[in-house]
């Protein structure tokens, strides 16, 4: 790893330095994360007074059961559902303000501050807009005929949590985009209009390749965000249901553990969570570095 | 742009204006029925223009809240929120940039393993390890407490790895002139460092401050006195009712969202720099 070629000489002094992160890094990371992974192999009575080592019972548990398999399938569907709205609105929007010249920072300003806004808002927002008794859209919908209603109907529920947790995430998506299309050498662009390419051609020829890295990146960011830092859109607005339908890994985890107080499944759960994040944090910092390179 | 076709900047216009529209489109929502009197709501289609009890509801909610739902008043949700990401952004940014400083600027015994040791960090979000985590502030008697609330989110180094990045492109003259000059490290960190890191401070304060503002699952978990709830746990906690008072609960969303709207609107560039050198 990287220094500077001269240091400070120092025999106590850099320890102190890096003494509170780790001093915190130590208390509340490593030593929870320690004990989700030691309460993994656990199993505990009912009243919490006995535990019991049982090896791997509560990975294969899990495996076997019926409501962790669809909340994996119903994490998969809800994060690739929000990356896709957020990512391809998102591109929209950054390749039109792109076009712009002098109302560009302005478009962008307008487009920027949700990001602002705490998931759990975003969550109360959309829920209030899509109420089924007072809300705005299922009265809109009615006029065409479909009765929307999230409280019932599984696929209105995916759609509500879908659509509030694109609309916080296309701000971020929009600058990452907005950023790769910048970088783009205005040249190349012209050289292919002197040749005759219209627009569209332009951007699928030439535009869309050059932004997959950011695409890349933006796809991994997105997916980390849909199944982690939803929890909040999620506990304010379907709590999971109706009928598991929401029920996503990380809410599962808190139902289970706080809620249902079954503390080994839970644990399990978490670890598996954080080997998932490992994964892709992994997958992105190879590509990170491989950018770096190059 | 490479030709001027009116008709394609018009086309270009009409969807960021839709765009636009649709991005404000909730908040207009929010605002609309923030300014409705009660029971205006429920009458089952939606006003689409503001009504004339605005600063009646605004009121009502900033002196004394929805008490009934056991609640506090808004002005001291907004301060507890406050108050918290305030704590965790300060927090930090100090521990962060020491550490940053004595992993480029010293070179010492166990260097690589403490650095691996924080940036492990990077990796788990609090909420997949919510349960033992929870436990070691229930063991240190923290619950319902500002530390609580804030030191274990100060864990995480998304900071450091910037500062680290920031502080390797520092030329090395600087500090080869420093040590001619006879500065020990605490000096050159004062006089020289802080002052040239400024603008990378202010980005990731921008960034650190909404972060805490909009802390939701751990706060609900660690506090369950009403004297510190914050302003986005409440409003959840509102909505939960059996009849939520939507005027008022729409007012607590606007003051909710305003603080970090504003930080960005008035901070964009700062906040864009320390988004993007941050995840890049």
């Amino acid at each position: 790893m990287q220094t500077k070629r001269m240091t400070f000489p120092g025999h106590w002094m850099p320890y102190a330095l890096l003494a509170p992160q780790v001093i915190i890094t130590l208390i509340f990371f490593i030593w929870p994360a320690g004990q989700a992974l030691y309460q993994s192999l656990l199993r505990e009575d009912a009243f919490g007074l006995r535990s019991t080592f049982v090896g791997l019972e509560n990975f294969v548990r899990l495996f076997r059961d019926g409501s962790y398999l669809n909340s994996l399938s119903v994490t998969a569907i809800f994060a690739i559902g929000t990356t896709l709205v957020s990512m391809s609105v998102a591109l929209l929007f950054a390749s039109t303000v792109n076009r712009m010249i002098r109302s560009r920072s302005t478009y962008t300003t307008l487009l920027v501050w949700p990001y602002a806004i705490a998931p759990a808002i975003a969550g109360v927002l959309w829920w209030f807009i899509f109420n089924p008794s007072i809300g705005i859209i299922p009265y809109m919908l009615d006029a065409v005929g479909y009765q929307w209603n999230h409280r019932t109907s599984s696929n209105d529920a995916m759609l509500l949590v879908i659509f509030a947790a694109s609309w916080k995430q296309i701000s971020y998506n929009f600058l990452f985009f907005l950023a790769g299309l910048q970088s783009i050498p205005q040249s190349l662009i012209e050289a292919a209009s002197i040749d005759g390419a219209g627009p569209l051609k332009r951007f699928w020829t030439i535009v869309f390749p050059l932004l997959t890295p950011t695409t890349f990146f933006l796809m991994v960011v997105n997916v980390v965000y849909a199944m982690f830092d939803t929890f909040g859109i999620i506990h304010a607005t379907t709590a999971g249901g109706p009928s598991q339908a929401t029920n996503t890994l990380v809410y599962k985890v808190y139902a289970d553990g706080f809620v249902g107080l079954n503390l080994g499944s839970s644990a399990a759960q978490s670890v598996i969570l954080m080997a998932i994040v490992v994964g892709l944090t992994v997958i992105q910092f190879r590509y990170i570095e491989r950018r770096v390179n190059y | 742009m490479v030709e001027n076709r009116p008709w394609a900047n018009f086309l270009a216009h009409t969807v960021l204006i839709c765009g636009v529209a649709l991005v404000v489109f909730p908040v207009y929502i929010a605002i609309v029925a923030s300014t409705q009197g009660p029971g205006e709501l429920l009458r089952g289609t939606m006003p689409l223009l503001p009504g004339s009890h605005g600063l009646e509801n605004y009121t009502t909610m900033w002196r004394t809240g929805l008490s009934r739902s056991g609640a506090a008043p808004a002005w001291q949700m907004l301060w507890n929120s406050f108050v918290m990401a305030m704590a965790i952004t300060i927090g930090k940014l100090s521990i962060s940039i020491l550490s940053a400083f004595a992993i480029v600027y010293f070179r010492f015994r166990f260097r690589i393993f403490f650095f691996w040791l924080i940036f492990i960090t990077l990796m788990l979000p609090v909420e997949v390890r919510i349960i033992p985590t929870y436990q070691v502030v229930a063991d240190l008697s923290m619950l319902n407490s500002f530390a609580g609330l804030s030191i274990p989110l100060i864990a995480s180094a998304t900071a450091t790895f910037l500062f680290r990045q920031f502080f390797m492109t520092v030329p090395e003259e600087m500090l080869e002139a420093a040590r001619v000059d006879g500065a020990g490290p605490l000096k050159f960190f004062k006089d020289i460092l802080l002052p040239l890191s400024i603008t990378n401070i202010a980005a990731l304060f921008v960034i650190m401050f909404i972060y805490g503002w909009n802390q939701y699952l751990w706060p609900l978990l660690i506090t369950t006195d009403a004297d510190y709830t914050t302003i986005v746990m409440g409003i959840q906690r509102m909505t939960a009712e059996e009849n939520p008072q939507w005027h008022l609960i729409m007012a607590a969303v606007v003051m909710a969202a305003l603080p970090p709207v504003l930080v960005i609107l008035f901070m964009q560039r700062l906040f864009v720099k320390g988004l993007t050198e941050t995840e890049k």
